[in-house]
């Protein structure tokens, strides 16, 4: 039965060595200790969130990224197909102003070449009269170098006046 | 003629002590332990040779009973065999408080071993623990620095040094670099007693009681490790260190306990008077002397068991070598073998121990600061 029953000495001398350590032990070992753990598992977790925030942020950036890139692509195919239509369009252009100035000139020739033919065919056509009125006038002067024949001839005129 | 059987005993036990303790080289200097634990290999046997002797046969539970009780000295082995034993001991301070007579403080050494009386007082051996009279009769209150003291105070210098060292490393690395050496196998189980001991029972009042909690679970823990060292130490064996370990809890628990809690003990709500009668002093008798008793016996009986086992496993050597040198002799494989075996289990047993005292603490105190109401805490005890 002597086990059972707790000797005063060592239950006075554990009460001041447990007392004191504890106290001790609070102070200069617990507290510093549990400060650092939980400051840790703090600093741990605020790092996860962190990281996983910039993850997101990360992850946002790219989908806009990704949003612009499609955005500049469509852009660059519109301003190609643009670029493209405003070629055609100025190449369009140019040929049907060429073809109509080559048309204009073309006339313009045709209207000139007409104009010297029209000159050239009334110059033949004075110089023919004038041949033929020389002509004429050769012929009518053998014709009518004796008298008789200049009656006659006269005769002949004034007969047609009466008939016109 | 028994030395030689005898001897074999030793050189076998101190070969299984040498691969016992590189479990311990954590804790301690191995050339220190070496010789400790030839000492202590010495003891055992020695003991045995001095009281079986004297009494003719083996006192068992003398002997077991001397291994686990506290003494005034700190006993490492004994030369010599009967009346001519040299006993080699550690003399330790004897410090006894008389009304009439004063205060006397002297060594342990001054009573030779009980063979003389000192200061007025004289020793004695009763059921194989040492004890102190005075001559005259008269009370005296007894403090002395007993073996088991001085395992208090190595264990509590133990714990201020590597825990403050710890503490200091902290303080001295920040939070930001990798822990090492020791305060890797502190961190772990600090972050073991804070999340599943003090955080789940204590919520968001945790840490308050975490220096407490921690204090308890350490110093239980290094005092049986301690104990299983071959010193022939045993303080959390005793029951007075448990209850005053029991005390502290219960001075805490009653210092923080609210109104929920006595509302409780005396007038547990929807409970018809009759019932109440009964219930009453069953929930005064379990909240206020069942729950520090729990702890302080669980812890002591424990330990005690513990030790006593295997002390017994060890004896039934000379038990059978008391019958006979051959059976004596054939035992030794299977006492060694149940006692390694024992002493893991010990190992295992003074890691438990520690962290169910610590548990039950958090639990109890954690039902004396409860803000709501639970009927599921009747009879759990």
């Amino acid at each position: 039965m002597d086990l059972l029953l707790p000797g005063f000495g060592l239950f006075f001398w554990t009460a001041i060595a447990f007392l004191t350590v504890m106290f001790l032990l609070k102070k200069f070992a617990w507290k510093p200790i549990l400060e650092a753990l939980n400051e840790r598992e703090k600093n741990i977790a605020d790092s996860i969130a962190s990281a996983e925030k910039v993850k997101a942020e990360m992850a946002t950036m790219k989908s806009e990224h990704e949003v612009l890139l499609n955005q500049a692509r469509e852009e660059r195919t519109l301003m190609m197909k643009e670029a493209k239509d405003t070629k055609d369009r100025i190449i369009n252009e140019a040929k049907d102003i060429a073809k109509e100035e080559a048309n204009k000139i073309i006339v313009e020739a045709r209207q000139q070449i007409e104009n010297q033919k029209n000159a050239a065919i009334t110059d033949v056509k004075n110089q023919i009269g004038i041949l033929v009125i020389e002509v004429a006038e050769k012929v009518l002067r053998k014709e009518l170098q004796n008298k008789a024949e200049q009656e006659n001839y006269i005769k002949k005129l004034a007969e047609d006046i009466r008939l016109n | 003629m028994k030395n030689s059987p005898k001897t074999s005993v030793k050189s076998v036990l101190l070969a299984f002590f040498m691969v016992l303790i590189s479990t311990f080289s954590a804790f301690s200097d191995p050339q220190m332990t070496e010789t400790a634990h030839a000492e202590a290999g010495h003891e055992a046997t020695a003991e045995a040779n001095h009281e079986g002797h004297k009494e003719g046969k083996l006192d068992i539970k003398g002997e077991i009973f001397g291994h686990i009780s506290d003494s005034y000295d700190w006993h490492l082995f004994t030369l010599g065999e009967g009346h001519e034993a040299t006993h080699v001991s550690v003399p330790l301070p004897v410090i006894l408080y008389n009304p009439t007579n004063g205060l006397s403080v002297f060594m342990s050494s001054a009573f030779h071993h009980g063979h003389e009386p000192a200061h007025g007082y004289e020793l004695y051996v009763d059921g194989g623990k040492q004890k102190i009279r005075a001559q005259d009769g008269s009370k005296f209150y007894d403090i002395s620095i007993t073996k088991n003291v001085l395992c208090l105070f190595i264990s509590v210098i133990i714990l201020l040094v590597l825990m403050t060292g710890v503490a200091r490393k902290y303080k001295k690395n920040g939070i930001n670099k990798a822990p090492s050496g020791f305060q890797n196998a502190l961190e772990p189980i600090i972050g073991f007693i804070q999340d599943t001991v003090a955080k789940p029972y204590l919520g968001k009042h945790y840490l308050k009681y975490m220096p407490l909690l921690l204090t308890l679970f350490f110093f239980i823990w290094v005092n049986n490790l301690m104990g299983l060292l071959p010193f022939g130490f045993n303080l959390t064996g005793n029951i007075a260190v448990t209850l005053l370990l029991a005390l502290v809890f219960f001075v805490v628990m009653l210092a923080n306990s609210n109104k929920y809690f006595w509302g409780h003990i005396f007038n547990p709500p929807g409970i018809p008077f009759g019932i109440k009668l009964i219930l009453v002093p069953i929930e005064i008798l379990s909240n206020l002397l069942i729950k520090p008793a729990a702890l302080a016996i669980r812890l002591f009986a424990n330990i005690f068991a513990g030790h006593t086992i295997i002390l017994s496993i060890i004896l039934l050597i000379f038990i059978f070598g008391g019958l006979s040198k051959v059976a004596g002799i054939a035992f030794i494989p299977v006492s060694l073998g149940f006692t390694i075996f024992m002493f893991f289990l010990e190992l295992l047993v003074a890691a438990i121990q520690a962290f169910i005292f610590t548990n039950l603490t958090a639990v109890f105190i954690s039902q004396a600061i409860e803000e709501h109401h639970h009927d599921d805490d009747h009879g759990h005890h």
